[in-house]
């Protein structure tokens, strides 16, 4: 889209959009390409010869157990992640929306965690979830008689990673389902108290089908963020352990890449996950197209 | 509310009560835990009530995770990354949106590819180009042995070797993460929605596009400017992958990757108050910004979603 009334000169329009273009050219169109050029190659630990493999590296990568046990662990890491910080980002919107008294005060004391960085709610977590030393696994082993061990245990590890980022998406979900409580016309609310309905029955009837694209576009941003920002979680929390349970798929690219050295299946990876993005993304825009028809 | 519920509203504020102090209790106890002594931080369970030591458990995590340069980095970094972002992306967005010229849409279709790429996904190619960023140039000379041609018109055998490594350097801290296109995104939404009127007006008044852009474009962007620094911000502050991989000097380290070395590990002493006390002092930043300019953070957030 353009506007109808614009400027016209020659040369200003390519200077203005130059560091644009020069930036996404070097730091992204180029890295991209060597990427993919990259994942057709095979190289030999000293560096000394690339053989041309065509697509070798990704059928390794699908027949590599321990590359499909990423997968896994990576889809239930980010469902459980986006289901914890979803539901109570919603209920306590919920909530705050029926609060009539200090909204302001309500919203400052919840958003704040949204700019923790992840690895520094990684810490905090590690500290509360610490087998001799963390409250929160004193409680655990104290009321459920669980014996918690996430150093040892992958299940344990997993939930401490689970809550760890977890945790601080929360606010980012509450800022936005508290946006779309707010944009709920008054109108049909009253219509529907005329009718008799109960606050729940208002709820799940009205208000919820009116924050779908609101819950839609949070799971797309939850999913992303639990793909990729959570390495610092995973880095800091247990570095992919105990015995793999934890190494999501980000993680795996960085560990086989820059600590084992393998370039061309880092690099196969790396394409893999971007493609995983690109169709992400597709997905959304056909979905915010369509989401027109949702307005009132 | 439409009825009186009183019950439920009790309900109401009990849950959200409940649900604060489950979003503040990491904090809470990192602020208690940084007040102790370590005899009472290794305690099982540590005690609620906060000791005398948060200065002394301070001072050591600012030794001993190197605060003082860190922070700066990480400042440097936030701000370079946070206005490198806006600028760059304020005159790509005036470009596409009020300009026609033959590579607009090429321009506007491949920026906007690289809208939902995070840097995650593409760690080692850019890496490697930031290691040598003159490593295109490097291929083309390879590709077309443009060593021995040139070696031949010299007339002696000639090397060439392009090097430019942006390693532990502030343009490789940032530079890489500036590559995004979502401010461009943003303000091209934004552009687009300020009416054609303006424009003509100041056309009329014979304004360049410059002058339109300084006087009239950017004041009207001021908002939106606010929420972006707010977000970016704390984007930079918080980054993790990226500055992991290409520091490998000390001097160089952010905030937040230098909390690391905070961590107690298996065999040493468990020195949980200050490694609290780090993580407290290295979030403050981001999270001031946020409470302080709540308003504008809660608007651009969600604008992010039209």
């Amino acid at each position: 889209m353009i506007k109808r009334s614009i400027f016209s000169n020659r040369i200003l329009p390519y200077l203005l959009i130059l560091p644009q273009v020069l930036v996404t050219l070097t730091f992204f169109y180029w890295p991209a390409l060597q990427g993919l050029y990259q994942a057709l190659m095979r190289s030999d630990p000293f560096g000394l010869h690339n053989r041309f493999i065509w697509f070798e590296n990704f059928i390794d990568l699908f027949k590599d157990p321990l590359y499909l046990k990423s997968i896994a662990i990576t889809l239930m890491f980010s469902a459980a992640v986006a289901a914890v910080s979803i539901s109570f980002g919603l209920f306590i919107a919920a909530m705050a929306n029926r609060a009539l008294r200090c909204k302001a005060v309500i919203r400052t004391l919840l958003i704040w965690p949204y700019a923790v960085a992840p690895a520094i709610s990684g810490i905090l977590w590690l500290f509360l979830l610490h087998p001799s030393y963390g409250i929160v696994a004193l409680a655990i082993k104290k009321w459920f008689g669980a014996d918690w061990n996430p150093v040892l245990r992958g299940s344990d590890a997993m939930i401490m990673v689970i809550m760890a980022s977890a945790w601080k998406q929360i606010s980012y979900n509450f800022v936005f389902f508290m946006a779309g409580l707010q944009a709920v016309p008054h109108s049909l609310i009253e219509a529907a108290v005329m009718d008799g309905a109960s606050p729940f029955r208002r709820f799940w009837a009205i208000t919820f089908p009116l924050l779908s694209p609101t819950l839609f576009f949070v799971t797309v941003m939850n999913l992303i963020y639990s793909f990729f920002e959570t390495f610092g979680v995973i880095h800091t929390v247990t570095q992919g352990g105990p015995g793999g349970a934890t190494n999501i798929l980000v993680y795996k690219v960085y560990q086989d890449g820059f600590i084992g050295l393998n370039l061309g299946s880092s690099s196969a990876q790396s394409i893999v996950l971007m493609s995983l993005i690109v169709v992400i993304t597709l997905l959304q825009f056909k979905y915010v197209e369509r989401k027109v028809h949702y307005a009132i | 509310m439409v009825e009186k519920t009183p019950v439920l509203d009790a309900l109401t504020y009990a849950f959200l009560m409940v649900g604060i102090a489950v979003v503040g209790f990491p904090i809470v106890y990192a602020l208690i835990a940084a007040t102790l002594p370590i005899e009472e931080v290794s305690r099982v369970p540590m005690p609620l009530i906060p000791g005398d030591q948060f200065w002394v458990n301070m001072g050591a995590a600012w030794e001993k995770g190197n605060l003082g340069t860190n922070l700066m980095n990480s400042l440097i970094m936030a701000l370079g990354i946070t206005f490198g972002k806006i600028i760059v992306s304020l005159f790509g967005a005036f470009s596409i949106v009020y300009f026609d010229y033959r590579l607009r849409a090429l321009a506007f279709v491949s920026v906007f590819c690289t809208l939902m790429l995070p840097v995650e996904v593409r760690i080692l190619p850019t890496y490697e180009m930031a290691a040598n960023l003159f490593g295109p140039l490097q291929s083309l000379v390879t590709f077309f042995h443009l060593d021995g041609l040139i070696g031949w018109i010299v007339g002696h055998e000639v090397d060439i070797q392009l090097e430019w490594s942006l390693l532990d350097s502030y343009p490789g801290l940032i530079l890489p993460l500036v590559a995004s296109a979502t401010c461009t995104f943003l303000f091209r939404q934004f552009f687009l929605t300020i009416p054609e009127e303006l424009c003509e007006a100041a056309k009329m008044d014979g304004a360049s596009a410059m002058t339109f852009f300084w006087r009239i474009l950017l004041p009207l962007s001021k908002t939106n400017i606010a929420a972006l620094v707010v977000i970016e911000f704390v984007y930079g502050w918080n980054q993790y992958l990226w500055p992991l991989l290409i520091t490998t000097n000390p001097d160089m380290m952010t905030a937040v990757i230098g909390l690391q070395n905070l961590i107690p590990q298996a065999d040493d002493l468990p020195f949980w108050n200050v490694a609290m006390a780090g993580s407290l002092i290295v979030m403050l930043p981001p999270v001031l910004v946020v409470l302080l300019m709540q308003r504008w953070f809660v608007k651009g957030l969600v604008e992010r979603e039209k």
